[in-house]
């Protein structure tokens, strides 16, 4: 009993803890990314004591991107415009990171293992009804940045965060209808079910990967999800050159930080969605419970805990891959126009995710599995 | 209880987390006189004019509206979603006129312009 309490707990521990580090990864991604693509050299001012010189070494801006902004944000001064509400004005970076960070709790990171005789499911916590956690979830996170360009006294702020708020519920629809495709195909909103299921192969050779069943649904939890985000192309919300930094206009210092952090949180966040969704989560192609079992009939056997390790790594991979996809997308495409952006999510997403799910429905039914 | 702990764990840990990182720059960062230029909205250098909380555009109001009957389809949805497979041609049949119901709402608020934002 209390063993089972401790587990759970160091669990949801080490699940916050990879997020935060997660954070921290892409951050250093964005600004050497954008360097790359940009063709400059991007961060590499900040080093300690000048070590990585001395010894020969390229300055990746890790020293930047790791260790200087972050104290530099938290050390500046904390400014509250005069008329703004000081509570809400505070609550509002609080309201919008904190729900991205809980949602993490229910994504599987892994297959059980059994260490000791304790069999530890790799998900800090197993939700039977994982899929609504999530929704309700992502859904608290509009609150956040309304709040955020309402309690500023500022004009630019309210316009952003109004902005913001239709654009998320708009999206949000179109991810709520792409999610009621996958709880379908799978028949079950527990994550790790959905994950369990997707082992195996079709034909022989093709992983049962959600994406080759929904390919419709991963396109457009992709769509709504970098929308969800609010980074280019659906930036709106911050558009610089008409909105000043739309609903973060009045923050600065550590809020600020947080609300750059939650752009973040809520990349790795959507990654981690579909992964497990439609790209097997920690399944890794021909990999059964007691090895590799290659299309040709080749087989190698592995030993359990291997076998929970490179299942943790290639939800690992996945996940950064579709990171690096959505910090590519930011860094290629211009921004949408609001009428564009609107046409996009209420005329062509939900009736294309109306249609998937009849369609869907269809073939559960009448193909009869 | 034991399914429900890990959250609560992650409840507190991310709310202290979340806390120290909002609260950070009140404990470490400097303070500088408060003067009223300084507590000033920003509205690009001009002085503001009046408190920003006025009226804005009904179209967001619109959307909100239509958000929430959609929405609450959705809800309705994810349980059909999940037994679809026990609730067979019955289900399948009860959910299509649902649909279909939402679907021609849908078509009649496309008509009246309420997804025009020019």
């Amino acid at each position: 009993m209390f063993i089972d309490l401790l587990i759970g707990a160091v669990k949801a521990v080490v699940v916050l803890l990879l997020v935060l580090n997660l954070t921290a990864l892409l951050l250093w991604f964005e600004r050497k990314g954008s360097a790359l693509i940009q063709d400059r050299v991007g961060a590499n001012r900040a080093n300690l004591l000048g070590l990585g010189a001395r010894l020969g070494m390229p300055n990746l801006g890790l020293i930047n991107t790791l260790l200087a902004d972050p104290v530099k944000l938290f050390t500046k001064e904390d400014f509250v415009p005069d008329g703004a509400d000081r509570f809400l004005h505070w609550l509002a970076p609080f309201l919008a990171l904190f729900p991205v960070l809980v949602t993490f709790a229910v994504v599987p990171i892994g297959d059980a293992v059994t260490i000791a005789g304790h069999r530890i499911v790799l998900q800090a916590a197993s939700l039977h009804d994982d899929a609504l956690y999530v929704l309700a979830t992502i859904g608290i996170g509009v609150y956040g940045i309304a709040l955020g360009g309402w309690a500023s006294n500022n004009r630019w702020s309210l316009l952003g965060g109004i902005r913001a708020s239709a654009q998320m519920i708009s999206y949000e629809l179109a991810m709520g209808l792409g999610v009621v495709a996958v709880v379908m195909t799978f028949g079950t909103l527990s994550l790790q079910e959905i994950c369990r299921s997707q082992g195996g192969v079709w034909f022989g050779w093709l992983p049962r990967w959600g994406i080759f069943v929904q390919p419709v649904a991963f396109l457009m939890l992709l769509a709504a999800g970098m929308a969800e985000s609010k980074r280019v192309p659906f930036d709106l919300p911050e558009a610089e050159s008409e909105l000043v930094s739309g609903y973060f206009t009045e923050y600065s210092g550590s809020k600020q930080a947080v609300f750059m952090m939650t752009d973040f949180a809520e990349v790795a966040l959507i990654a981690v969605l579909l992964t497990t969704f439609f790209l097997g989560g920690w399944q890794v192609p021909y990999l059964y419970r007691d090895g590799f079992i290659l299309p040709g009939g080749v087989h190698w056997a592995l030993s359990g805990p291997a076998v929970a390790i490179l299942g943790v790594i290639s939800f690992f991979i996945k996940t950064l891959v579709l990171c690096c996809l959505q910090l590519l997308v930011r860094w290629t495409l211009p921004r949408f126009r609001y009428d564009q952006l609107m046409r996009f999510g209420w005329k062509f997403l939900v009736p294309v995710g109306l249609l998937n799910l009849v369609a869907t429905a269809f073939v559960i039914v009448l193909a009869g599995h | 209880m034991i399914t429900w702990f890990p959250i609560v764990v992650t409840f507190v840990v991310a709310g202290v987390i979340v806390l120290v990182m909002t609260s950070a720059s009140r404990m470490f960062g400097p303070r500088s006189p408060h003067t009223r230029i300084k507590g000033e909205a920003f509205e690009c250098g001009n002085p503001p004019s009046g408190p920003a909380w006025g009226r804005f555009s009904v179209r967001f109001y619109l959307t909100a509206i239509l958000f929430l009957i959609f929405d609450v389809e959705v809800v309705l949805l994810i349980p059909w979603g999940v037994e679809i497979r026990r609730l067979g041609v019955f289900g399948l049949v009860d959910a299509l006129i649902f649909i279909t119901v939402l679907i021609v709402g849908l078509i009649y608020a496309w008509q009246r312009g309420a997804f025009d934002w020019d």
